[in-house]
């Protein structure tokens, strides 16, 4: 075993080991922890790069077991595994990861609880490290248990906003919610393959053995056994990569600092459960003879996927917060992902993974910079002209934008888009995925573009016209400011006053924040050119092969089209953007939305996300209550009514004792003693003392004996 | 070391720790409560010892001692110890310490409480390794005297009422006990549980009871039955088992904290060890008949119990109805186990896992509830006596070390990876789904409610805006901190290395899987 597959779980362990460290520091000591955390980064980035390096020379997959604990006569065991899936995804988060705690450097820089933040940060790393490396299914439960508590601490880091605490809570229940379904999956599947090791041998749940063992045994509702673990491991997936209906953690998780929403709710943990299900392909896709169609896992999660995509997009046309918008994107991009998967394979949803990965947390840290810039302002009609105050962002910010539009050739969003509507027109099951999917390329570019107009473009709402008083005015959704509080106003700028109160002007970020931006920004270029059709290197790298670059794969299979009417779809989004918020400068704040102003009823029934929360909260949290007050009542008034008709009857028998013994025994005792005493009394009138009456009963006596012998005698 | 009488030496520190702190004045009550927290750690360092003499790949009885008593009524002074028993020694000496510290600010006649605490532990260590029935009612019975005093003289308002309940619902289950094991001996003239073990697996118990006992009206089978209903429900009361629990909830929130530290981290695990020491493998059989309606019992405990933990609003009464559900999962694996399986050899390891399972979580749901209920007495301390979920609020801006340290105990509890209440839970779920797939399914519903409360304490306590009230709270001491450290490190340490303890366990584990009739 080579050395690296031998020491891969030092790229987890190092950032642990920080994040155990710096949680025994005090406040204060900022740079060492900043430095713990940034270089165990660092040094699990350069372990990452040896082992993409050495699947880069050797491919395949290669294990290291090592038994946990022993129940009964058999051990436990887990261990890590170095594939081309690992490789890429270490690479990923190390690299993605590094950028942003470099950020978070500047960003957190104001903040008391900067230790913390770090501590936290690095633990999440390791954990995400974890989920990536772990080879046994019951290692990846464990760290992506580890990595839902780190988004609770962080999304809840400002716990002394109430909003953010009740979104930690929220964001950890419904994951907790899907995990069940994953818990009760990989029980299953432990009974079912007698091991939870995904490769080891030959004798792994994900081999071949173990897989034709579960396809070919049928349980409840006609499903073979390998469809419903996968279907039960899938509700996991779906929790922590926000699918629909367990989407409703990751608006609100928007609560957390900027680069935690970069990290984890962009980037690493919501591809968490994306990775997981690449993981368990084999098991996915695994089928009886020939696959003439698709299994029902994969279409499963091809439809929730094609869903989501669509569900995010539309309701992210309707936000007003600059983080909203991105968490709706992300929630839409994971949906395309699961579909890439369902359709494609796993290469098709890694490409777009990776590449998302990029374009969002690049994203994400441009927003970072914007509210930063505008000390903690978040809400997007109170932004503006920020291109000419902001030039560096603006610059960074548009590649991510178009990246994530998809414009053709030359970002990767396009044409890792584009590998996932390919296999969706495709699929042989149904061509609606396909249309789903291209009209959530429309809606994307079309509130991108919105967003790029609100807050770049026209002049800065919140600067005072000239002779014109602007009357303060109420925000009309008050998601923000909870960043308003940590920030820390920078000097040197003249103030501004607004209804909201003093404002300093708009203002680039310091060069630790941008410098990120830059390099995230080039790679959200570069990418692209490792999936194009014409270079396959990504899809030929996680199948283990090599491929040479080929132009004249463009012309095969309808691919063309495909990308043809991407680019047109892309341009009529950003041209529909154009038209509706790109044509008239957006004067003042309060001013309608444009669609909005088309449609009201819509609008807000977008921009209220469907009304999911309220539904939830009337139904699934209603219903939780109400059995939770049953069960208190049936503890007090069934079970203890039991207990206390026990009681009582026990006291009446009691008081029956009682009274048998008082009244009826003691009172028949004492009673007898009475009639002797009367009896007593009676007998002692005989001793009267009197002469006459003695001589009266001998006289009767003798009279009475006299008669009794003449009577006796005949 | 076999030739010293180890067990005995262990029972009897407690026992002349409880004389020696009695015979202190009140005056320094800072020398009586060290020196009750030295004979408790004096007993810590026995157990420990024991350990390392202990062979974990034997499932024998280990240490044992026997010596004769009174022979016509079968009674003879028997101890020994396998890895369950030293499992349960080992969370004892762990728990009385932590109990202790819990106590700490108590100033109503010290001396008292401190000796009633050490008697309490004398008669643990005296459950956990008797294995003579006679010798071991009377520790099960002598423990609720010290239990009872602790709750009557030192609890909170309503204490009279929830020590009287509490004892005297407990008595009934043992009388129900006592009476069944009085009808065992007068058809075999035996009290020891490894002749009686041995007599029901093969087959004869139950046939000489009836030949002794029955009458023409009773079948046989009813007959059995209902010696077993009785000795059930002695340990259906002191687990508890649902519908027998309602005495615990008021129990555990008006003992004073440290005194509900030992009930949930010792005393319960009295009843979970009877199960396994005496029903399970004398009435085996019986289980199996009626095995369904224990799942059903078990799931019922598991899930209502949760959910009656979310409606509460007082931190003790939480975690009284936490630990009812978490005592669920004992069950829910000795349940499955008992289950009549045939001759399949594949659904053994499954039962071992849930044996095993269940041993661990029994060890990891004392230290963890030990562990909480010693923050909440934290809290009491520095509140002056509050407990009440919404009394605080923002606590973490005031006081972050413990909102951290608590944090850590609470989301054990939860069962989180990497903490040591994830494992025995994995155990026990890995286990029991293949033997029992509705009951593991209906189950895990425990696992999520028991997320919505903990962290639903954790919001309302420690985040949110700081309540004015508590602006001035003091973290926690140095004292505190080194008195907390090694709690806090054991949770870290099995839930990383759960092996460690897995070790101990496992062979008596397998053995009592094995006792269990694979056919009837």
């Amino acid at each position: 075993m080579t050395w690296i597959v031998r020491n891969l779980w030092l790229i987890p362990a190092l950032p642990m080991l920080a994040a155990g460290a710096s949680a025994l520091l005090k406040q204060g000591s900022r740079r060492l922890a900043a430095s713990l955390a940034i270089g165990s980064m660092s040094a699990s980035f350069l372990l990452a790069l040896c082992a993409f390096a050495h699947v880069l020379r050797s491919g395949g997959v290669e294990v290291c077991n090592f038994g946990w604990l022993r129940f009964g006569n058999e051990w436990l065991r887990l261990g890590w595994m170095l594939n081309p899936l690992t490789a890429v995804m270490l690479v990923m988060v190390t690299f993605v990861g590094l950028l942003i705690f470099i950020y978070s450097v500047g960003y957190m820089e104001h903040d008391e609880n900067f230790t913390r933040f770090f501590c936290f940060l690095a633990l999440f790393a390791g954990a995400m490290l974890g989920v990536v490396i772990a080879n046994s299914l019951l290692l990846l439960f464990m760290c992506w248990e580890i990595v839902g508590l780190t988004s609770y601490l962080l999304i809840g880091f400002w716990y002394a906003n109430p909003k953010a605490a009740a979104a930690a809570k929220k964001a950890f229940i419904v994951t907790r919610i899907g995990d069940l379904g994953f818990f009760l999956g990989m029980m299953w599947l432990y009974a079912q393959s007698g091991t939870l090791l995904f490769y080891d041998g030959g004798a792994g749940c994900m081999e071949q053995a173990a897989l034709a063992h579960m396809v070919a045994v049928t349980t409840a509702f006609g499903m073979t056994a390998a469809t419903g673990i996968a279907l039960l491991i899938f509700c996991g997936a779906a929790g922590k990569s926000g699918q629909v209906p367990l989407h409703v953690w990751l608006p609100d998780a928007m609560e957390g600092p900027t680069p935690v929403s970069a990290l984890i709710h962009a980037a690493t943990m919501v591809a968490a459960g994306v990775f997981l299900v690449a993981r368990i392909y084999p098991l996915m896709s695994a089928h009886v003879g020939l696959a003439l169609t698709p299994t029902t896992a994969l279409q499963v999660v091809t439809w929730v996927g094609a869903v989501t995509a669509v569900f995010g997009a539309v309701i992210a046309v309707a936000q007003w917060d600059i983080k909203r918008i991105l968490a709706y994107s992300t929630i839409s991009q994971l949906g395309y992902m699961m579909m890439g998967i369902g359709v494609g394979g796993v290469a098709v949803g890694m490409f777009h993974l990776i590449t998302h990965a990029f374009f969002k947390a690049l994203l994400f840290l441009g927003a970072g910079s914007v509210i930063h810039g505008c000390s903690g302002e978040q809400d997007i009609r109170r932004m503006g002209g920020l291109r000419k105050y902001m030039p560096v962002t603006f610059a960074a910010y548009t590649v991510g934008m178009l990246a994530l539009c998809g414009f053709p050739l030359f970002f990767s969003g396009f044409w890792s888009k584009d590998e996932i509507l390919h296999a969706a027109h495709g699929w042989s099951v149904s061509q609606t995925p396909f249309y789903l999917g291209a009209f959530g390329a429309l809606l994307t570019a079309f509130y991108m573009t919105r967003q790029m107009y609100y807050v770049y473009a026209g002049t800065w709402r919140l600067a005072p016209a000239e002779g014109t008083a602007h009357p303060p005015t109420q925000p009309a959704d008050s998601t923000a400011d909870s960043e308003t509080n940590m920030h820390h106003v920078e000097q040197g700028d003249s103030p501004v006053q607004t209804g909201a109160g003093i404002v300093h002007h708009p203002h680039e970020s310091p060069a630790v924040m941008t410098i990120p931006l830059v390099i995230l920004a080039a790679f959200a270029v570069l990418l692209g050119f490792l999936g194009t059709p014409a270079w396959p290197w990504f899809q030929a790298f996680l199948d283990g092969q090599h491929v040479a670059l080929d132009f004249a794969a463009f012309h095969g299979d309808g691919l063309l089209a495909v990308m043809l009417s991407s680019s047109l779809i892309v341009f009529a989004g950003l041209g529909a953007g154009w038209w509706f918020y790109g044509r008239k400068p957006i004067v003042s704040e309060a001013a309608p939305d444009a669609v909005g102003a088309l449609q009201p009823g819509i609008f807000t029934l977008l921009g209220n996300a469907f009304y999911v929360d309220a539904l939830y909260r009337m139904t699934v949290q209603r219903l939780n209550a109400w059995w939770a007050r049953a069960c208190a009542w049936m503890d007090r008034w069934l079970w203890n009514s039991m207990v206390q008709t026990v009681r009582y009857a026990v006291l009446i028998l009691a008081h029956v004792d009682n009274f048998v013994d008082t009244t009826v025994v003691n009172g028949g005792f004492d009673e007898g003693c009475e009639s002797v005493t009367v009896g007593g009394h009676i007998l002692s009138l005989l001793q009267s003392g009197r002469v006459q009456s003695y001589m009266r009963m001998i006289g009767c006596a003798l009279i009475a004996l006299v008669i009794f012998l003449i009577w006796s005698a005949r | 070391m076999n030739g010293c009488p180890c067990i005995s030496v262990l029972t009897a520190i407690p026992v002349i720790g409880a004389v020696v702190v009695l015979l202190a004045r009140n005056r320094n009550r800072r020398m009586t409560r060290w020196l009750a927290l030295g004979f408790s750690l004096l007993s810590l360092a026995m157990t420990l010892l024991i350990w390392h003499y202990f062979n974990s790949a034997s499932g024998a009885m280990q240490f044992q001692e026997q010596h004769a008593w009174v022979a016509m009524l079968g009674a003879e002074y028997r101890v020994g110890i396998d890895g369950l028993g030293l499992l349960m020694l080992l969370l004892s000496a762990i728990v009385v310490p932590i109990a202790m510290a819990a106590s700490w600010q108590i100033e109503d006649r010290v001396p008292l409480y401190f000796s009633l605490v050490l008697l309490l532990q004398a008669c643990l260590f005296g459950t956990f390794t008797a294995l003579n029935f006679f010798h071991w009612f009377i520790f099960w019975e002598l423990g609720l005297i010290p239990a009872f005093f602790l709750i009557k003289i030192w609890g909170g308002p309503k204490r009279t009422a929830a020590a009287t309940q509490f004892l005297v619902y407990t008595m009934v289950g043992s009388v129900a006990m006592l009476l069944s094991f009085l009808a065992l001996f007068l058809a075999v003239h035996t009290f020891d549980f490894a002749t009686l073990a041995q007599l029901a697996q093969g087959g004869q118990l139950m046939p000489a009871v009836v030949a002794k006992l029955s009458t023409h009206r009773l079948i046989p089978h009813h007959l059995a039955m209902w010696i077993f209903a009785g000795v059930f429900l002695g340990f259906a009361v002191k687990v508890p088992i649902l519908p027998f629990h309602t005495w615990l909830p008021i129990a555990y929130s008006e003992a004073p904290t440290g005194t509900t530290i030992l009930l949930t981290g010792a005393m319960s695990k009295m009843g979970l060890y009877g199960i396994l020491r005496i029903l399970l493998p004398i009435f085996g059989e019986q289980m199996q008949r009626v095995s369904t309606p224990l799942l059903w019992m078990a799931v019922a405990t598991i899930v209502l119990s949760g959910y009656s933990a979310l409606a509460q609003k007082d931190m003790k009464r939480i975690f009284a109805y936490s630990s009812i559900n978490h005592l669920g999962y004992c069950l829910l694996a000795i349940f499955a186990v008992v289950k009549f399986t045939g001759n399949d050899a594949g659904l053994l390891t499954q039962k071992y896992a849930a044996m095993n399972g269940a041993m661990l979580q029994m060890f990891n749901h004392g230290l963890t509830a030990a562990a909480v209920f010693w923050f909440i007495a934290l809290l009491e301390k520095r509140s002056g006596g509050l407990q009440g979920r919404n009394d605080f609020g923002g606590l973490r801006k005031v006081v972050p070390v413990m909102a951290g340290l608590m944090g850590i105990a609470l989301f054990s509890s939860l069962g989180l990876p990497g903490l040591n209440g994830f494992v025995g839970e994995f155990l026990i779920f890995k286990g029991v789904f293949p033997l029992a797939g509705w009951a593991a399914a209906l189950s895990v519903l425990g696992l999520l409610v028991t997320a919505v409360f903990i962290l639903g304490v954790i919001q309302r306590v420690f985040t949110g805006q700081l309540n004015p009230r508590w602006a001035a709270m003091p973290d926690l001491t140095t004292a505190e901190r080194m008195a907390l450290a090694p709690v806090i490190a054991l949770m870290f340490a099995v839930g990383l290395y759960p092996q460690m303890l897995l070790a101990m366990v496992n062979s008596t584990a397998m053995q009592i899987v094995q006792q269990v009739r694979l056919a009837f």
